[in-house]
């Protein structure tokens, strides 16, 4: 009986203790894919992307106290909604960063909203979370589905591309990224001579890819994504379309994407991106801290990951301005007034609707015979300025942008 | 199938006695752990898993006592948690009649599957089942209203009957628990009826059911319509306490899902599909801290449950208890 009245009396000057220390909490989620289609662009890379953040601002700010947690989605909407609120109700999680997945991130910007957390959406792809379902407790980083097709579309048209040919993915996600790109293309100047629907998840191409063959045109949009994108520029290779002249536009597909194709395949392929790791020194600095942590050589960080870092870093510095990260919609509203400034994605502002600010990028995959070491990858053909890249504030019909 | 064999053929005699005490004493027990459950595990995951555990059950009842293998199951429950999560978020219902009007229209597909996948037989039916299935989950993804692959998010819980609001969990739960026994012991009455005897005979031996007089075809579609409204209710509840609606749940990896709930559990015993649901969904829940090894270690436990308990796992125990 004396010895637990001891040991209760310990642990309550044990716990009074660590209260002197006065140290904030600040607890973060990484709800991403681990182990399905996504897991090469998110998944532990972006873990650690919110571990370096959460390192690089504990050292700044030593009074802070900062947890990354994760967990796999596992694509289900309901997983996601599950973990989500338990994060928030039982582990006191302020913060859930990265979620690849359009359908379970629009889950999570609810959940977030009703309970008045922050999410840092770097993965998903749904230009709606900054439109007609914008919240004042999300925060899209990275990219999303207008500025790819924008970005792509207009870029390639001014570099001399300007007939184009769409192979889409017939369903919702398909048809909105070829109609946005086909009048993007239109209205640079350029021509849409035909399009192709292909059923989701195809594993034989060749067919659709003889029609855009034969269509002649410069460019051969590819208006899909995951899996049937690799198909598709696989099975060209294999029909010498890059030989013939014709080049690929990829609407979405990312540095991890790439790599896994390889260079001989993949070679010629255009598309947007906001961030590659060979960008300037402060990418490269962060690739190499980043490679460490990973301990896997020969992986490449995807701009998703680097969108978690900044985005996670940014938040932290709010959280710090703020005193606090209990209330997520104050510190949202912090973010957006500040300007932040890091080594990993630069200079970045924070929109009314949500919308991460900053520069894309028009990248061209190179000849096996211009790499020149390791990962080397892309030549940079364009670079989109921040506000030609995102769609315009007032065409998100996001409900907090008045007027 | 030995421990499940009909009383058609024993009589209502002493073993039937025996196993109804053991079904009352577990029912007891599984009412028992879920009013404490929600006071030590996270009240969410414990309304899906019971939502879960109703889909299996409804599934138990047509393959485990009528020896039907469906599997476009999944058609019934997302069709249903569409239908929910439609009528509460854009025509305003209250929850109770989100969950009529997709319960309803689970009643109606089940109706037009089940009536032109009876005519076949096993592998066919299955085929026939998954290819319905399949067919609606394109029409899901096309279509304007379920939001294709972004599904239906921020669906209102409401307020049960106009009064009690439901945003709170707790309450929630209550809902949720009342309307998963309520399933349950419907499904029970059903299987210990007059219906459910027959059911299990045309099960055992379809052409001597027919020779003694049953006409079986209206037996198995009216078990098929009952175990697809038995879903939709299932997954109605689930759209309204989740308050999402994705494709994931009409999809048929969640068909196949259902079958192995329902083997794991224990086929064809009644707390099986309740047991392997929980099962599942813990794993799927508690496995996703572990990241890209949540397959594996998944794989793993599927194949131990397959080698060791053929019976399930609730058919283990029952079998173990006999000896």
């Amino acid at each position: 009986m004396k010895k637990t009245v001891g040991l209760a009396a310990l642990a309550a000057v044990l716990l009074c203790g660590s209260a002197y220390a006065q140290q904030t909490s600040v607890k973060i989620g990484v709800l991403t894919d681990m182990s399905s289609l996504y897991a090469d662009d998110t998944g532990i890379g972006s873990v650690i992307a919110a571990k370096l953040a959460a390192e690089d601002f504990m050292k700044a700010h030593p009074n802070y106290k900062v947890e990354v947690l994760s967990a796999d989605h596992q694509n289900k909407p309901d997983v996601g909604t599950n973990i989500a609120n338990q994060w928030i109700d039982r582990d006191g999680v302020d913060m859930i960063a990265d979620v690849p997945n359009s359908g379970v991130a629009l889950a999570i910007n609810e959940v977030t909203r009703a309970k008045n957390k922050v999410f840092i959406a770097s993965g998903p792809a749904s230009s709606d979370l900054t439109g007609p379902k914008c919240s004042p407790n999300t925060v899209h980083y990275t990219y999303d589905t207008w500025m790819l097709a924008n970005g792509t579309g207009k870029a390639i048209v001014k570099t001399g591309g300007d007939t184009w040919f769409f192979l889409t993915s017939d369903y919702a996600f398909g048809h909105a990224l070829e109609r946005d790109t086909a009048a993007v293309v239109e209205k640079a100047g350029g021509k849409v001579l035909g399009k192709v629907r292909h059923p989701l998840n195809t594993s034989d191409f060749s067919s659709f890819l003889l029609q855009a063959q034969a269509s002649k045109a410069k460019v051969i949009g590819l208006a899909n994504a995951g899996g049937d994108t690799i198909n598709a520029i696989k099975q060209g290779a294999e029909f010498g379309i890059v030989a013939g002249g014709q080049k690929f536009a990829g609407l979405l597909i990312f540095a991890p994407d790439v790599q896994a194709l390889g260079l001989k395949t993949a070679q010629g392929l255009t598309f947007t991106e906001t961030w590659y790791w060979d960008l300037n020194d402060g990418t490269r600095a962060w690739t190499k801290r980043w490679d460490k942590e990973r301990n896997s050589p020969g992986k490449l960080p995807s701009m998703n990951m680097a969108g978690v870092y900044s985005g996670t870093l940014e938040y932290l510095n709010a959280v710090a301005k703020v005193g606090g990260s209990k209330d997520g919609k104050k510190v949202v509203d912090e973010m957006k007034k500040m300007t932040a400034e890091d080594p990993v994605y630069g200079k970045t502002t924070i929109r009314a609707d949500g919308r991460a600010l900053h520069p894309a990028y028009l990248f061209e995959v190179k000849k096996p015979e211009e790499s020149k070491y390791p990962g080397d990858l892309y030549k940079l053909k364009a670079t989109i300025p921040p506000d030609e890249a995102f769609r315009p504030l007032k065409d998100g019909k996001c409900p907090l942008v008045s007027g | 199938m030995d421990t499940t064999t009909s009383p058609v053929m024993t009589g209502a005699a002493a073993p039937s006695m025996v196993r109804r005490n053991g079904e009352t004493i577990g029912f007891v027990i599984m009412v028992a752990a879920l009013i404490v459950a929600p006071f030590f595990v996270y009240p969410l995951f414990l309304m899906q898993a019971m939502c879960f555990a109703l889909f299996a059950c409804a599934f138990n009842l047509l393959i485990g006592y009528g020896g039907l293998l469906s599997f476009g199951h999944a058609l019934y429950f997302g069709w249903a948690s569409y239908l929910a999560a439609h009528a509460a978020k854009v025509w305003g219902l209250t929850p109770e009649l989100a969950i009529l009007t997709g319960t309803a229209t689970a009643a109606v597909f089940g109706l037009a599957a089940g009536s032109l996948a009876i005519r076949r037989q096993g592998i066919y039916f299955a085929m026939i089942t998954l290819a319905l299935a399949q067919m609606m989950y394109f029409v899901a993804l096309r279509m304007k209203f379920t939001g294709g692959e972004d599904g239906i998010q921020a669906v209102p819980r409401g307020h049960l009957f106009g009064v009690i609001d439901l945003t709170n969990d707790m309450t929630m739960y209550v809902v949720v628990l009342v309307i998963f026994l309520a399933g349950f012991m419907l499904i029970y009455r059903i299987i210990h009826s007059p219906f459910g005897e027959v059911l299990k005979a045309i099960r055992e031996n379809e052409p001597r059911a027919v020779s003694l007089g049953y006409k079986t075809e209206r037996y198995k579609l009216i078990a098929f319509m009952l175990s697809a409204t038995l879903a939709g209710v299932a997954g109605s509840t689930k759209a309204i306490t989740m308050q999402i609606a994705s494709l994931t749940d009409v999809n048929w990896p969640m068909s196949g899902e259902v079958v192995l709930m329902t083997l794991v559990g224990g086929l064809g015993t009644i707390f099986g599909p309740v047991v392997g649901a929980f099962v599942i969904l813990f794993m799927q829940f508690k496995l996703s801290v572990v990241g890209e090894w949540v397959l594996v270690i998944q794989g793993v436990i599927f194949v131990t449950c397959v080698l060791l308990f053929r019976r399930g796992i609730v058919g283990e125990i029952a079998a173990l208890f006999k000896r």
